[in-house]
This record gives structure tokens, C-alpha cells and sequence, in this order.
């Protein structure tokens, strides 16, 4: 029996929902499990970084890696992945465009350390006592990954093949992704797994968006009754789906809850939030400079909503301060 | 390790022309450029850009050697793109891309770089200019990368014009356009064509009859087989572009069938007024007329219409209606309501004059407050043979004036008013100045600033006036007054000035003030400038495209100016520019069509999410959305090419060609490429 | 002092998006009429301020411009009727969200400049520039090499200052 190709999982800055979504694979985790030999998943079995730096350099046809790059240690071992790994594969928004975490980016480093160990009023810590990198306790020599100051995508910290995009991707784009990758006709380098269109294309309310929506207003999903059968941009809710790649089959809109854009750009989009924005700022109603104003105060946190997944991928990539 | 990681463009829609050879061409324009910008070194630093493949400069890219360069070089070293640096492209754009096209080339792998009017006029610093010279010629080299070869976009031009405006020199574009057998709409808010002109009772400097001269003219323009003609009508509505607007006129209504009257006036004498009332508009108000009345006897059309103000039918529906029964052609119809007309054009001409200047905003002049101080146009009606005196000059009392005063640059050269010189003033004071003398023997005093008459025989006109007794006094007019200082003041108007030429103050009692009243833009110049989307300069005045190669050519394609509508102009001035601007339209039409700029937007269908974002975002309707493949789809023929839906699409499913996302993008990388870099050599130059 | 310095001395790289049918024409008459203004502002050429996409606005800023000039028709004199008041609109949340992402405002500017507008062009661009110069470079592209330069430094023994400070 030819040796079977071998896969490997791994996890940096995440919240594990996306491993989640690998055993969401259901029974089709058996035919994978069939087909492949996975030969590296903490989350699920037990390895030792020593086990994977011990294989030979290309030796797995590809890992998959969830989470957004954020500490030295994180770093290292996307590094190491890579030299083991003929593919690299971002899996999920975090990998993808930074993810969640990424938001982090809007305060620096000692901003968030402050908050964390001193500010939070769940927080005593008298002796402003903060996370060091390594301290002598007992005369044992305590390390730990350093913070980085920057929440960064996969691709930032090292070359890229695929990108599996959502959060989580859904078990059906895992099971074409690794169909895709037993089968040998590999897409050109660079590639997002997914349509590349918006998911408007694929949503079951289509038809009932209207072709105006001159908003005069906009509600956040929870403070308002929302029709469950009516585009939500027609009811005045912020949904990116315009500006977010399909793919996702639109899960968050059959629960009747907007896209948030965990899906990203679509290939010809350099900035998902700007063009988001930028669509949607066209079509609000009024003219004047404080009508204007009036409603896009709607839209209270901006970064946030635009950039939900992605401010790590975005061109500006973080806030721009001074302490850095 | 990239720094995007999506940034793959997956469009496909354009072949790529191949590795890009580009040729750059830096022009020194004379000294123009070469002055504040080393030419030479723009040169070398293009020399050295990833896919230039030669880099030259010369001293005047424009001319016929300079583009011969060019071609030269596309054929002998197969160059694939082309860049000039030299003025403005909305100045020479066409020039390059026409000689790049003579080579063989797709014209629109050209572009340009603005390093004129953008750099060496605006900037004195030699070093600095330089330096953005080559940022912005890296922007444009990173640019041609990106550029697709187009087809050109041609449109027919419809025959028909439309020319708004019938005064002087809408009048005399419309013959000359009708004369050379195309048709004309002639449309003029105003009962009568004839404008400012026919209220003049001559014209200067050769004084013929202003009445006779324009009257014939009228008539031919009423007469003419290709010029419809609508009075009392205005444009309410145009869209489309050059070669093909559709505009609707509004013919307001007269309340008299046009068609069937005939002038003959037995309404205006039947009517339940015996005495005429009301201030009749064309006399200035000097005069009185009825709810129905014709402007002035020569009116064209010779049609009479009613006053809804003042028509006691109008406002009481229990008028007798003689005017009706005295009518046996059935003319009056007082139900008439406003008529809509849609035409299709393929030029405009807008020849929509001034209006004159309110002198009440000067109130040291008295106007308004002293009833003997008169505007010129008041005079021009005065001194008129059919106007309200029959030509007599008489002040408000009756009184023939024993002296007279006018004061030139009223609202003109002013800073408290217009700042511009009305360009007609002294000569039509001088006119009048004339014409009092001749018609009262009264003492007549111009107090000028300065005088100006440049133009064939005006300045002669000046001096035969000097032999005439006219007193000349140089200085601007400090106030009018009528309170007497001295017996000789009393019951007069004082006008206090001071004599520049023997530098004292002077006061002068006179009979009689004139203002000379200067021209300042319509009040609804701004209106009609959206309405056919052309500029407007500061003050107000319809914008030309060129100040001195096009003067009657406005930033729009199709649409021209003619007349003082473009600037104060007397009537020489006026009727030239009329047939500039009658020939400008003849050529297009000659020439059967235009092209077109293709810079267009189009949507990918495969790439087109459906999300009709942008279908309202377009003003000319031009994205509909496909019910059966559920995209949007633009329609080229109405799409103009602003590229907003392009920058609103959310998925980045639009293109629009020349001014595509890669190529803007690629400039901007061009623009700030070694930003950072530089910025580290400041800081340690500094450190 | 060596900070004071390099602000003095330092010259500020703005890119401007000029709409073809007034602000392009207005920066030509300024050229015509020979007006002379500060060298900082590199124009780039478009049909409408319409077409101005906010990616064109944050790709300047990636890019290492110090400011952002956009000048189209005034509201009503818009070539394509309504262009500009999509871009204002645009320009209305985006500036509220660069602030958010410690962008200065003065950095980002929106100006209606007409055809025969050549003073104003002047004015505008020379008031930027100081506005800009005052603030100092904005160097995005520098900033993130800076920060970038923690990659593939694994730390081992040190203790990071900055969290020493604290500690
Ligand atoms: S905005 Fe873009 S994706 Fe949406 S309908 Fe228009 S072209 Fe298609
Ligand atoms: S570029 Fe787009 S918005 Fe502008 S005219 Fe064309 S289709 Fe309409
Ligand atoms: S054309 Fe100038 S802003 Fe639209």
C-alpha cells in the first residue's frame, strides 16, 4: 500500500472554533481520515514540537493553519510548519485576514497589557505585576512567548499557498479544499478557496433587495424586528454581504443575523471595509453635510463593523499610534 | 512573505499587450519647463525605470518633430507604450495620442504627465520641482503597465441645434446656421427676439440706427424656413450628451394662439382699459401698457400676449372680455396652458446675454431717490424715436435739461460692486453723450475713471466728441445730491467729484444724471450653466474652455457660448462670436460625428454579485439590472464614464477604461514609491 | 532638539485626486496664471471625485503619503450631476473611521474647487501642506518596517523594556 499523504493541523491566535469546524466534517472525517495520514494536530492528539521539527523538510503535503499570528512562539512554529509543509494553508479569517484578534490592533501593546493586568475591574494586581518573557522562579528559569506588538495574518509572517477563508470555514469548503489537494490539480498559488464573487450572488433574499435603498437610517440587528424573509440592507441593517466573498452559503442570514464579512474580499478587492463604506455611503439619502452625518451616526464603530475579520489585512493593517 | 495577500487580480477581461517597451519623452517647452525643471535629469531618471526602454527629452514635444520622434521610435524599436512629459493633457492629449496612432499604436497606451502647468509654472524651486517632475513621471511610467488598448468611441451628431438666446447674437448664429441649411431652435424667454439691442436707439461709433440695422434680421430669423422659433419659452430640461440632447422647452403661455394672430392690435385697443396702466418692461418703465399689449412695434412675433398680473380676468374672472369679441380671428385663448415641446439636438449654442447693473446698490448715485437720475438704458429709450417720449429728452418734471451728467463705471471697476470693466460703458456714454447734445443742446459732462476706447473708429469716435462741447471731467463721481450749497444748486442735482486733472473737488449742479450701468451675469446664469453642465467663471460669467484658442467652446462637448453671456462684449464683439460659435457647430455637424472619450465602466458578468448597489448610484440610468441572469448590466451608449459606480461597486466588479483600479492604484504606488526611504534620509540628514 | 529638526525640515508628500472638470481645469488656470504654491502635492487625474474609492485614499496613506487631498465640483456643479455628493458622503464616515485609527483630520481633505478657481487651489494646497508639515511625517510604510523588524527575533533571556518599565 503507497504511504498516504500526510496533513497536519495547527493553531495560533484562535478561539478553537475552527478546529471545531474540522470535526463538524462529521462522517466525512472518515473518508478523510481514509485518505490521509494526519500526522499533526495538538488540539486533537498528542505532539511535541520536537515530533514535527524531527520530520523531514516538504515532508507534509500540507498543513492547515487556523488563528492569527500574535507572540514569538506563534511565529516560530508557522515558520517551522513551513519548511515541514509542501502547502501552507490559512485556515479561517484569523489565518486568513487577522481575524477577531486583529481588532487588537486598534491600541498598542502597553495599552492592552495596562488594560489586562491593571484596568480591568476584574483586575487586582497591586504590585503592577505584567507577563515577562522569562523570570527566575525557584532558580528555574521560566520563559515565555514574547508578545508581538502587531496581531498579524499568516501570510505576514510567511508565504501562503491557500487560503480557506470563514469563521470557521464550513465543513463542505474543508471537503473540497482536500479533495482538491488529493486530487493534484492545484489552483494557482495564491488562491482563495471559495467563489470569487460577493455572497449577494448566493443569498435566498436577492430578489427582495430593492434596487434604491437611499438608507435614511441604520439599526444594529438587535434593535430592530427584522423580517426573515426581506434583504437585510433593505431593512436598514448593516449586512457586508455585498462586499464578502460566498461561499459561507449564507449561515448568519438564515439565522436572520447580517454578514459580518468573515469571508473577506473578493479577489479584485484590496480593502473589504473601505469598499464596504464606500457602498454603502453611496446610497444613503441625504445631501447635506449634517443629514449625512445624521445617518451615518447609525453606524457607531466603524473599524468595527467594516473590519470585523480583517483589520490585520487591511491596508492600514492597525491604528497609527505614536507608542509603538 | 507578501504584504496583501489578495491582491491577485482575477479579472481577465483584457488581453495584456505583451512586456510593456515604453518610450518616455520629457519636453523642455521652450524655457517653459526647462526653467524650473532639469529636463535632463527627468530624463535619466527615467532612463533607469523598470520597462522604459528609451527616455529622451526635446525642446518642444508638440511640434511636428517632436511627435516624429515619436513615431519613430514606436517603429524602430517597437516601443508598445507611450509617456510624455510636458503641459497639460487637457491640453495635448490628443496631439500624442493622434501621433502615437499614426505609428501604428493603439492610442490609448499613451499617457501624459503634467509637469507644466502642475510643476514648472507653479513651483520656483528648481530642486523641488525636479524632484516631484520624477515622481510624477515613475506614477505614469508604473501606470502604462496597466493600460489596455481601446476602441473609439464615436457618436453621431444630430443636425438640429438648438440656440438659446435671441438677441444680437443668438439671432445672428441662427441665420448663419439656418442659412447653411441645417435647423434651428431658436428659444428666447422674452415675448420678442431682439434682446438688448433693440431697446438701443444707435449704435456706436458709427451711430446708424440700432432698430434698422437689427429689425431685418428679426424678420429673416421669424421668416425662415429652418429656424423654428419659440418666444416666451424656456429650456427646462436637457440630457444626453454632444451629438444627441434631448431637451424639452417650455412655451409658456400668451393666452393668444400664436398661429392665428396677425399683430393687427384691435384687442389692445378693445380692451376694458381705455388708458394703458401698468409699466411697460421694454420702455423701462418709463412708459405704461395694458393686460395686453406687443413688447414694441417691431416686436417678432408680431403676436400679442397678456399680463396674468394685471388682467382683470385673470385675477376676477369678471372682465367683459372685449378683448375677445374685437378679435375675429379667435385668437384669445385665456384657458392656454404651458406647452411642452421635446426635441432632439446635437449642439447647443447659449447666448443668454447680461443683465445691467442695479444702480440702486450704489446708493451715492441716487438712483431711486432722485427721479432725474436715470440708467443709460433709460436714456436709450428716452432718446428713442419709438419709445416712451418719442424721442424727446425730458427729465421726470417735463423739462427739457439744461445739463446734463453722466457717470461712468457705475457698478464697474468698483471694488463695493463688480470688479471687472463692463468694456461698453464708455463708449455708449460717449454715444448718449452725443446724442443729449444733439437732441437738447444741453451741457453734458462724462465723469470717467479712465477712458477707454480700444476698437476700429472708437477712439476717433472720442476725439469728433471732444469737438462737440462735451465736458470731460476725470475722476470718480464721490455723490449726487440735491442739496444746494449755492443759489445756482437749488432744484438741481449736485454732483460732487473730484477733478483728477487739476486736482481739486468739484461740484456740479446738472438737470439730468445718467448712470453708466454695468453688465453683470443673469441671475439665473448658475441655473442654466447646470443645465447644460458647463462651468462658470467667479464672477458668473459662462466659462470658456480656452480664454484665447477657445473662446466660444465650453468644457462640455456641443455646447458653445456666444455673446456677452461669456463677458461683457459690445455688438461687434457679439455677432463675431456668434459665427465662431455658428461655425464651431457647423463643423461638428460636417463632420457627422465626434469621438468620444472610452473611458466607459463595464460590469463582469461572472464577477457580479447582484447586488444592485450601484444602480441608482448612476445618474444617467445607466445600470439596469438583468432579471434573468440576476446582474447588473451597464449600457454603454448612456453610461459617461464618471466612474462612481466603479468606486461603489462592493465587489470590485466594475471597470472603467483608462481610469481602471490597477492603473490609479499603480500611479499612486508610482507617486510615493521611495516615500519612506526618503524620509529615512531626511531623518538622518537631521538626526 | 533632533525631533524639532526633522519636523522643520521635512516635506510633507500629499497626493491629491483632482476631478477632470474643475479642480484638474482650476490647478491648469493656477499654472496659467503662473500662482505659486508649495511643491508637496502630487496630483493624480480623474474623471469625477465620484470616482475616488476610499482603497485610493488608504492605499496613499499605506503608501507612505503624509496627506490626502480630494478636490471635485462644488455641491450642484458636479460634471456628472451628483458625483461629489457620493464622495462626501464617503468622505463623511471615513474620516470619522481614520480618526479611529489615529489619522489625523487634517490629514485627509475635501474641497470643492470650480474651473476658474485658481487662487483657491493655491490657498488650499499651501494651507495643507503647513497643516501637514506641522503634524509631521505620517510614515506608515516606515512605522510598520519598524515594528516589523520584532519578526523572526525570537526572544531568550532579556526581559523586553518596555514591559520592564511597568514591571
Ligand atoms: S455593485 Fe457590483 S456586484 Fe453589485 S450589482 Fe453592481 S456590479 Fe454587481
Ligand atoms: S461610470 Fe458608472 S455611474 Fe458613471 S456614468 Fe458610467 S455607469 Fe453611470
Ligand atoms: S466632475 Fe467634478 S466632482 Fe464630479
Amino acid at each position: 500500500m503507497p504511504e498516504k499523504p500526510k496533513i497536519g493541523f495547527y493553531w495560533c491566535a484562535s478561539c478553537g472554533g475552527c478546529e471545531e469546524s474540522v470535526v463538524d466534517l462529521a462522517e466525512d472525517i472518515v473518508m478523510v481520515a481514509d485518505a490521509v495520514d494526519i500526522v499533526f494536530w495538538p488540539v486533537a492528539m498528542d505532539f511535541k514540537r520536537a515530533d514535527v521539527e524531527a520530520m523531514e523538510d516538504g515532508s507534509i503535503l500540507a498543513t492547515m493553519v487556523n488563528g492569527a499570528i500574535r507572540t514569538s512562539e506563534q511565529e516560530e512554529m508557522a515558520e517551522l510548519i513551513r519548511r515541514k509543509s509542501k502547502i501552507v494553508i490559512a485556515y479561517g479569517s484569523c489565518a486568513h485576514m487577522g481575524g477577531i484578534p486583529s481588532l487588537a490592533n486598534e491600541f498598542s501593546r502597553t495599552q492592552i497589557m495596562e488594560f489586562m493586568y491593571q484596568e480591568s475591574p476584574s483586575v487586582v494586581n497591586p504590585d503592577k505585576t505584567r507577563p515577562m518573557t522569562s523570570v527566575k522562579h525557584n532558580s528555574f528559569n521560566v520563559t515565555l512567548p514574547e508578545i508581538r506588538n502587531l496581531v498579524r495574518t499568516l501570510d505576514q509572517v510567511i508565504e501562503v499557498d491557500y487560503y480557506l477563508p470563514g469563521c470557521p470555514p464550513t465543513p463542505k469548503l474543508l471537503k473540497d479544499a482536500v479533495l482538491t489537494l488529493l486530487s493534484g490539480k492545484l489552483p494557482p498559488k495564491g488562491t482563495v478557496l471559495s467563489p470569487d464573487e460577493a455572497l449577494c450572488d448566493q443569498c435566498a433574499r436577492k430578489d427582495t433587495k430593492p434596487s434604491d435603498l437611499s438608507f435614511k437610517h441604520f439599526y444594529r440587528p438587535h434593535a430592530v424586528l427584522l423580517d426573515s424573509t426581506k434583504c437585510l440592507l433593505s431593512q436598514g441593517v448593516v449586512c457586508m454581504g455585498p462586499a464578502t466573498r460566498a461561499g459561507c452559503e449564507a449561515l448568519c442570514i438564515s439565522a436572520n443575523m447580517p454578514c459580518s464579512g468573515c469571508f473577506g474580499p473578493t479577489s479584485r478587492v484590496r480593502d473589504q471595509g473601505a469598499k464596504m463604506l464606500s457602498s454603502l455611503c453611496s446610497n444613503i439619502d441625504p445631501k447635506d453635510e449634517d443629514g449625512i452625518d445624521a445617518v451615518l451616526e447609525d453606524i457607531p464603530d466603524p473599524v468595527g463593523t467594516f473590519y470585523r475579520y480583517g483589520l490585520a489585512s487591511s491596508l492600514l493593517r492597525k491604528k497609527i499610534t505614536e507608542d509603538m | 512573505m507578501s504584504e496583501n495577500n489578495i491582491k491577485m487580480n482575477g479579472n481577465g477581461t483584457h488581453k495584456s499587450a505583451g512586456t510593456p517597451k515604453i518610450g518616455f519623452y520629457v519636453c523642455h517647452c521652450g524655457h517653459n519647463i526647462a526653467s524650473q525643471v532639469d529636463v535632463e535629469d527627468v530624463q535619466k531618471f527615467a532612463a533607469g525605470l523598470p520597462g522604459v526602454t528609451i527616455s529622451r527629452d526635446y525642446k518642444y514635444m508638440c511640434s511636428d518633430p517632436g511627435q516624429e520622434l515619436i513615431q519613430k521610435d514606436i517603429k524602430e524599436l517597437g516601443l508598445n507604450r507611450i509617456v510624455v512629459a510636458s503641459c497639460s493633457p487637457l491640453l495635448h492629449e490628443h496631439t500624442f495620442r493622434k501621433a502615437a496612432e499614426k505609428a501604428g499604436l493603439n492610442p490609448y497606451f499613451f499617457h501624459m504627465v503634467n509637469i507644466r502647468e502642475n510643476v514648472s509654472w507653479v513651483h520656483d524651486n528648481r530642486e523641488s520641482a525636479t524632484k516631484k517632475a520624477k515622481d510624477l513621471t515613475r506614477a505614469a511610467i508604473q501606470r502604462v503597465f496597466f493600460h489596455k488598448p481601446l476602441e473609439k468611441k464615436s457618436v453621431p451628431i444630430n443636425p438640429d441645434v438648438l440656440i438659446v438666446g435671441g438677441g444680437i447674437a443668438g439671432i445672428t448664429a441662427a441665420l448663419t446656421i439656418a442659412n447653411a441649411g441645417k435647423h434651428v431652435y431658436l428659444v428666447e424667454r422674452e415675448p420678442t427676439i431682439g434682446g438688448h439691442m433693440a431697446m438701443f436707439d444707435k449704435t456706436f461709433p458709427t451711430l446708424d440706427c440700432a432698430a434698422c440695422i437689427l429689425t431685418p434680421k428679426m424678420s429673416s430669423v421669424k421668416a425662415h424656413p429652418n429656424i423654428t422659433l419659440w418666444t416666451y419659452s424656456e429650456v427646462e430640461k436637457v440630457e444626453g450628451f454632444v451629438g444627441n440632447y434631448k431637451v424639452q422647452v417650455k412655451r409658456k403661455p400668451r393666452y393668444v394662439i400664436e398661429e392665428l394672430c396677425v399683430g393687427c392690435m384691435e384687442c389692445i385697443d378693445a380692451c376694458i382699459y381705455k388708458e394703458a396702466k401698468y409699466p411697460d418692461e421694454f420702455n423701462q418703465k418709463l412708459s405704461k401698457r395694458k393686460p395686453i399689449y406687443i413688447p414694441f412695434p417691431q416686436a417678432t412675433p408680431q403676436v400679442v400676449l397678456f399680463d396674468p398680473e394685471t388682467c382683470i380676468d385673470f385675477k376676477s374672472h369678471r372682465c367683459k372680455k372685449t378683448c375677445i369679441e374685437s378679435c375675429d380671428r379667435k385668437a384669445i385663448d385665456l384657458k392656454q396652458v404651458p406647452e411642452y415641446k421635446d426635441i432632439n439636438v446635437g449642439t447647443v449654442i447659449l447666448s443668454t446675454g447680461f443683465k445691467t447693473y442695479n444702480a440702486e446698490l450704489s446708493p451715492q448715485y441716487g438712483y431711486g431717490k432722485y427721479p432725474n437720475v436715470y440708467t443709460s438704458l433709460e436714456i436709450e429709450r428716452l432718446v428713442n424715436a419709438s419709445g416712451p417720449t418719442s424721442g424727446e429728452i425730458v427729465t421726470r418734471d417735463g423739462i427739457k435739461p439744461k445739463s446734463v451728467g453722466i457717470i461712468h463705471c457705475v457698478g464697474s471697476r468698483d471694488q463695493k460692486a463688480h470688479k471687472w470693466c463692463s468694456k461698453v460703458c464708455c463708449m455708449y456714454s460717449l454715444k448718449l453723450a452725443h446724442l443729449i447734445k444733439e437732441h437738447t443742446d444741453a451741457e453734458v459732462y462724462n465723469f470717467y475713471i479712465d477712458m477707454r476706447t480700444p476698437g476700429k473708429g472708437y477712439e476717433e469716435f472720442y476725439d469728433k466728441l471732444m469737438t462737440e462741447g462735451v465736458h470731460f471731467v476725470r475722476g470718480r463721481v464721490a455723490e449726487v445730491s440735491d442739496w444746494a450749497l449755492v443759489p445756482e444748486e437749488e432744484n438741481k442735482l449736485t454732483i460732487r467729484v473730484e477733478d483728477t486733472m487739476v486736482g481739486m473737488v468739484r461740484r456740479i449742479p446738472v438737470d439730468m444724471v445718467v448712470l453708466a450701468v454695468g453688465l453683470e451675469p443673469r441671475e439665473d446664469a448658475g441655473d442654466m450653466r447646470r443645465l447644460f453642465n458647463i462651468s462658470c467663471s467667479n464672477e458668473g460669467w459662462f466659462l470658456e474652455r480656452h480664454p484665447k484658442l477657445a473662446p466660444v467652446n465650453t468644457f462640455t462637448d456641443g455646447i458653445f457660448i456666444a455673446g456677452a453671456c461669456q463677458g461683457p462684449k459690445d455688438i461687434p464683439d457679439s455677432v463675431a462670436q456668434a459665427g465662431a460659435a455658428a461655425a464651431e457647430v457647423l463643423s461638428l455637424i460636417s463632420a457627422g460625428s465626434i469621438e468620444l472619450e472610452p473611458n466607459t465602466a463595464f460590469i463582469t458578468e461572472d464577477n457580479c454579485s447582484g447586488c444592485k448597489s450601484c444602480i441608482p448610484i448612476c445618474p444617467y440610468t445607466a445600470i439596469s439590472y438583468n432579471e434573468g441572469t440576476k446582474k447588473a448590466y451597464i449600457n454603454e451608449a448612456l453610461c459617461k464614464g464618471c466612474g462612481t459606480c466603479v468606486a461603489a461597486c462592493p465587489s470590485g466588479s466594475i471597470t472603467q477604461n483608462l481610469f481602471d483600479d490597477e492603473e490609479i492604484f499603480s500611479e499612486i504606488d508610482g507617486l510615493l514609491k521611495f516615500a519612506g526611504i526618503e524620509l529615512e534620509e531626511t531623518e538622518a540628514e537631521h538626526a | 532638539m533632533p525631533e524639532k529638526n526633522i519636523k522643520s525640515n521635512y516635506e510633507p508628500k500629499i497626493v491629491a485626486f483632482f476631478c477632470n472638470w474643475c479642480t484638474y481645469t482650476a490647478a491648469d488656470l493656477a499654472g496659467v496664471s503662473r500662482l505659486k504654491y508649495a511643491p508637496n502635492v502630487r496630483v493624480i487625474r480623474i474623471m469625477c471625485s465620484g470616482r475616488v474609492d476610499p482603497q485610493f485614499i488608504l492605499q496613499a496613506f499605506a503608501s507612505g503619503a503624509d496627506g490626502v487631498l480630494i478636490g471635485g465640483c462644488h455641491p450642484g456643479d458636479c460634471h456628472y450631476a451628483e458625483g461629489n455628493y457620493k464622495m462626501l458622503r464617503r468622505f463623511r464616515l471615513l474620516k470619522r473611521m481614520l480618526k479611529d485609527l489615529g489619522i489625523a483630520d487634517e490629514r485627509l481633505r475635501l474641497e470643492w474647487i470650480s474651473a476658474s478657481e485658481g487662487e483657491k487651489v493655491k490657498l488650499v494646497i499651501n494651507e495643507m501642506v503647513e497643516q501637514v508639515k506641522a503634524l509631521g511625517p505620517l510614515a506608515i510604510p516606515q512605522h510598520l518596517k519598524n515594528i516589523n523588524e520584532e519578526l523572526k527575533h525570537f526572544p531568550g533571556e532579556e526581559i523586553r523594556e518596555e514591559e520592564m518599565a511597568h514591571a
